[in-house]
């Protein structure tokens, strides 16, 4: 390949970023993919299938949605009160935002389940009324809101900030009041961003694992995600079970990427960049 | 409909933008706001429009008292600078879109509106285009996009913000003309913020010409352009020079010489003479004439302008406009005369 | 005003006094862009209360479970044996992983920003790659081509090299996981800075390689080390992945991440949480940083890309 510039180096950076990549990314997943293949369609398609590991996937993907679902709500609501408002505390806060990128997982998980724990600050409100948050699906549910918390936030924080307000002037005088302006000129703008960092943060609950395996209470069929099956069956030495399941996370996480891009280029080509 | 504007006062914590404006613009009027950025042109089409609260001063449509009015029942049609259209509304959408968020009882049927919305695209003469999205449409079209959009409120008054700032030169000139028809077509009482003079003037009736806050004039064109009120109009219409001139003993001396202006009522003392450049001529041998010398000749269009200098005053450099009959070389020696111009006290 | 201003131009009516103005209807009307002060107020209240819920709560929890029995329990922890091997892992697997992803995020930045080539968004993707894969599938597809039945692993332990339950399978999980992290950052920043300072120094007869330490480094230093602080907090902090390779071998192959878990499942939650205190130091650094960079160098650190 003959690459024509003045600036030199392109020979020497592309073979260090190929080999890296090759070796440190394609060449394990490759490993995944070839021992996959060596089962066969049925043969991953029987073990994904196992009402275990369907359960599992089924507790990932729902939990992740639900998760995702929240994000998106007060990912946007958040995201308005910090470019919107100036109050007190507002950059601590917007730092803050970050926390969960920050944190380590396994210090969030340890801490959301201290603190949803039947004798822990939050469980121990909702225990009188015999609600048990921690080592139920709902514990699951509140970590991945955790993880997922700065994605849809930090996708929509930028689009409102660039987000003329001559357009809501413009609603105002032709009559929208306030409330009605929000609602149908400023929210339906984000709607895209919205999307986008919520199917970010969806994906990462997905594949989430250290957050969530300490709150969960990881009961089969109830309260086990698919990343802690996938320890599981390797604990079992079972890597047919293992790279089952990790096959189907992949192609899923792969749609959901396809599904961003596609999102990105039509609300492109539809609302344009500029105004 | 007509406005009137009394005594509008509003500042934006330190930095003042209006001092104590009013105004009045007849029913039917076409009116530009003209001034250098900073003027406070925009805050007072944004306080007529009720975008901007002001300190003080009332804004009245017809004999309403529309100063404590809401923006959303002022019923005015505002064209923003940048267009503002709703990017995620189709044309059509976007041009009902005032029409929709009536209150029930107020509100047309969806088919009405879709019908009056038709109309309206097709007297901007975007027929067709009613199912794109703002992305898809030219500058141009986006503007008169926008237009539609404030026309189909039924508005008292239609106003717009730099109606052609963002569009290039050849689109403007169009788009003016364009104007200049819907106006007459649909009898609006318009005002329209610009700082492009040639705009104001050839688009508008009246021309109320702002600097730092205050209205320096309103006027016909004509009126701005050949009778401007003060300094500052003389300065921004128009090519003019300053020099510095005395008045004593009811007469205006420039370099030691009385000139043939009459002073009007104006105290003894320093003054400013401003000329534009066809005020003066080229004149051999007349009795007021004035020593001069040409330093420099250039084109400039139609004429050639020459740079001269008083001999008697070093300080009075200006342009005037050279005839194409008469040769003008640089350092030769030529005598003006000046036939017009208007004096203002102070230095 | 001028005085030769005719009054005649003031309107006749300007004159007159104003109807005195009705300050309390006006103090009533708001500009259009402003919402409702209740709105205001709910929207921030709520959002307050649902940062504080599930960030700030669980940043609490960390530090006073830590110090709850007293300093000297927390010091206690942090002086056992395990826990001073699992910190000296961890920043061992940093000290390697972050430096790996500065090369490869420079080289990565400067093939993709400066210059033109087939296929290069393919590359794009594929650098973006870990990010969509979980950290457990990271730690797997190691398994699968190191560990004792994988494709590798048997010759590599003929010659004695373990990857799988030991040093070299972690420090690689890291850089599985962390590899996009600075080339993210740098792409965008070199693309936005083009070549022209590069091409200056090249035509005033600079080499190749004193350009790029004297132009291209000096003007992404802050990029640079950004994405550096984000690497090193997500090196420090993995779990999944390094959980899946280590075998959790205490003193051994247990990282502070790790360290936590195995102290959180023997009920020693003091330990636990002294050690995750540390992380959680670590991260609150890492946000303080990071949140300085943004404000001082916004421009040189191009924040908009940012994920």
């Amino acid at each position: 390949m003959r690459i024509r510039s003045v600036i030199p180096g392109f020979v020497p950076a592309a073979g260090i970023t190929l080999l890296l990549l090759g070796l440190l990314v394609l060449l394990p997943l490759a490993a995944l993919v070839l021992r996959a293949a060596s089962l066969g369609w049925s043969g991953v398609w029987d073990l994904v299938t196992e009402p275990r590991v369907l359960a599992a996937l089924r507790t990932s993907f729902g939990l992740s949605l639900a998760a995702a679902a929240v994000n998106a709500v007060f990912g946007t609501l958040t995201a308005w009160v910090l470019v919107r408002y100036e109050f007190p505390g507002r950059r601590l806060l917007d730092a803050a935002v970050d926390l969960p990128f920050a944190l380590p997982t396994a210090v969030a998980g340890i801490a959301l389940a201290a603190l949803y724990a039947p004798n822990g600050w939050i469980g121990a409100l909702a225990a009188p009324f015999e609600v048990r948050i921690a080592f139920t699906p709902v514990g699951i549910f509140i970590a991945l809101v955790f993880v997922g918390l700065p994605f849809v936030v930090r996708t929509v924080q930028p689009v409102l900030a660039e987000a003329q307000q001559d357009v809501e002037e413009a609603a105002a005088t032709l009559g929208a009041g306030r409330i009605r302006t929000i609602l149908r000129v400023v929210l339906p703008a984000l709607v895209p961003a919205v999307i986008a960092g919520s199917a970010m943060a969806f994906a990462r609950g997905v594949g989430e694992y250290g957050s969530v395996i300490f709150i969960a209470g990881n009961i089969p069929f109830v309260s086990e995600i698919a990343p802690l099956l996938i320890v599981v069956k390797l604990e079992e030495y079972d890597f047919e079970g293992a790279t089952a399941i990790a096959l189907a996370m992949l192609t899923v996480s792969f749609v959901i990427l396809l599904g961003l891009n596609a999102l990105g280029s039509w609300s492109r080509r539809r609302f344009g960049h500029a105004r | 409909m007509d406005i009137r504007v009394r005594n509008i006062v509003k500042d934006y914590g330190r930095t003042a933008a209006l001092e104590g404006v009013s105004l009045d613009i007849a029913s039917g009027e076409l009116i530009a706001l003209l001034g250098p950025s900073g003027s406070g042109k925009t805050t007072l089409l944004r306080v007529i429009a009720g975008l901007e609260i002001p300190n003080s001063g009332q804004v009245f449509f017809g004999d309403e008292d529309a100063s404590f009015t809401p923006v959303q029942h002022r019923k005015v049609g505002f064209v923003f600078q940048h267009y503002a259209l709703f990017r995620h509304m189709t044309v059509l959408d976007n041009i009902g879109f005032g029409l929709s968020v009536r209150d029930s009882a107020r509100r047309p049927p969806a088919g009405e509106i879709r019908r009056r919305c038709l109309e309206l695209l097709d007297l901007v003469q975007l027929s067709g285009l009613e199912d794109r999205y703002p992305a898809q449409l030219s500058g141009g079209q986006r503007q008169r996009v926008a237009l539609a959009r404030a026309l189909a409120v039924e508005p008292r008054v239609l106003l717009l913000d730099e109606p052609f700032g963002a569009l290039d030169a050849k689109v403007r000139k169009d788009l003016r003309r364009w104007l200049r028809e819907i106006h007459d077509r649909t009898g609006h009482t318009t005002v329209f913020v610009t700082h492009d003079q040639d705009e104001a003037l050839e688009l508008a009736d009246r021309v109320a010409v702002l600097n730092k806050g205050r209205i320096e004039q309103v006027g016909t064109p004509d009126e701005v352009y050949d009778r401007p009120g003060t300094p500052f109009v003389f300065r921004f219409i128009g090519e003019s020079h300053a020099l510095a001139v005395k008045v004593a003993g009811g007469k205006v001396w420039l370099a030691g010489r009385p000139i043939l202006l009459s002073p009007e009522d104006m105290g003894e003392g320093p003054a400013q003479l401003h000329l534009r450049p066809q005020d003066v001529e080229f004149a051999a041998y007349a009795p007021d004439a004035l020593p001069a010398r040409i330093i420099s000749v250039r084109r400039s269009g139609p004429t050639r302008r020459a740079e001269i200098r008083l001999s008697d005053e070093q300080d009075a450099v200006f342009e005037i406009d050279a005839p194409a009959a008469l040769s003008v070389r640089p350092g030769e020696e030529r005598p003006v005369r000046i036939l017009r111009g208007r004096v203002f006290s102070g230095d | 005003m001028p005085d030769s201003m005719p009054a005649a131009l003031l309107p006749p009516s300007a004159t007159k006094p104003a109807a005195a103005p009705d300050i309390r209807a006006r103090k009533r009307l708001r500009a259009p862009t402003e919402d409702p002060p209740l709105f205001r107020a709910a929207a921030i209240a709520l959002a307050v209360f649902f940062l504080a819920l599930f960030l700030v709560l669980p940043l609490a929890v960390v530090f006073i479970e830590a110090f709850g029995k007293g300093a000297a329990a927390f010091l206690e922890a942090l002086r056992e044996e395990d826990a001073r091997a699992a910190v000296r892992l961890t920043l061992t697997v940093a000290a390697i992983a972050v430096p790996v992803n500065v090369v490869f995020g420079i080289a990565a930045a400067w093939c993709i920003a400066k210059f033109e080539f087939p296929g290069k968004s393919l590359l794009v993707s594929l650098i973006d790659l870990p990010f969509s894969v979980s950290p457990v599938v990271a730690g797997l597809v190691y398994v699968l081509l190191f560990g004792a039945q994988g494709l590798l692993g048997p010759t590599l332990q003929a010659y004695g090299i373990e990857v799988i339950f030991a040093v070299p399978g972690i420090v690689l999980a890291t850089i599985f996981v962390t590899l996009p992290f600075i080339a993210r950052e740098l792409i965008p920043l070199m693309e936005d800075q083009g070549t022209t300072d590069e091409e200056a120094a090249l035509s005033l007869g600079a080499g190749g390689f004193r350009t790029f330490l004297r132009i291209t480094l000096p003007n992404i230093r802050w990029g640079l080390l950004y994405g550096v602080l984000l690497c090193n907090a997500r090196a420090m902090g993995e779990f999944g992945a390094v959980s899946v390779v280590s075998g959790h071998i205490r003193g051994l192959t247990n990282t502070m991440p790790l360290q936590v878990e195995v102290l959180y499942n023997e009920y020693n939650a003091t330990a636990a949480f002294a050690v995750a205190s540390l992380l959680a130091g670590l991260a609150l650094v890492t946000l303080a940083l990071k949140s300085l960079l943004e404000w001082r160098y916004a421009d040189e650190i191009a924040g908009t890309h940012r994920r």
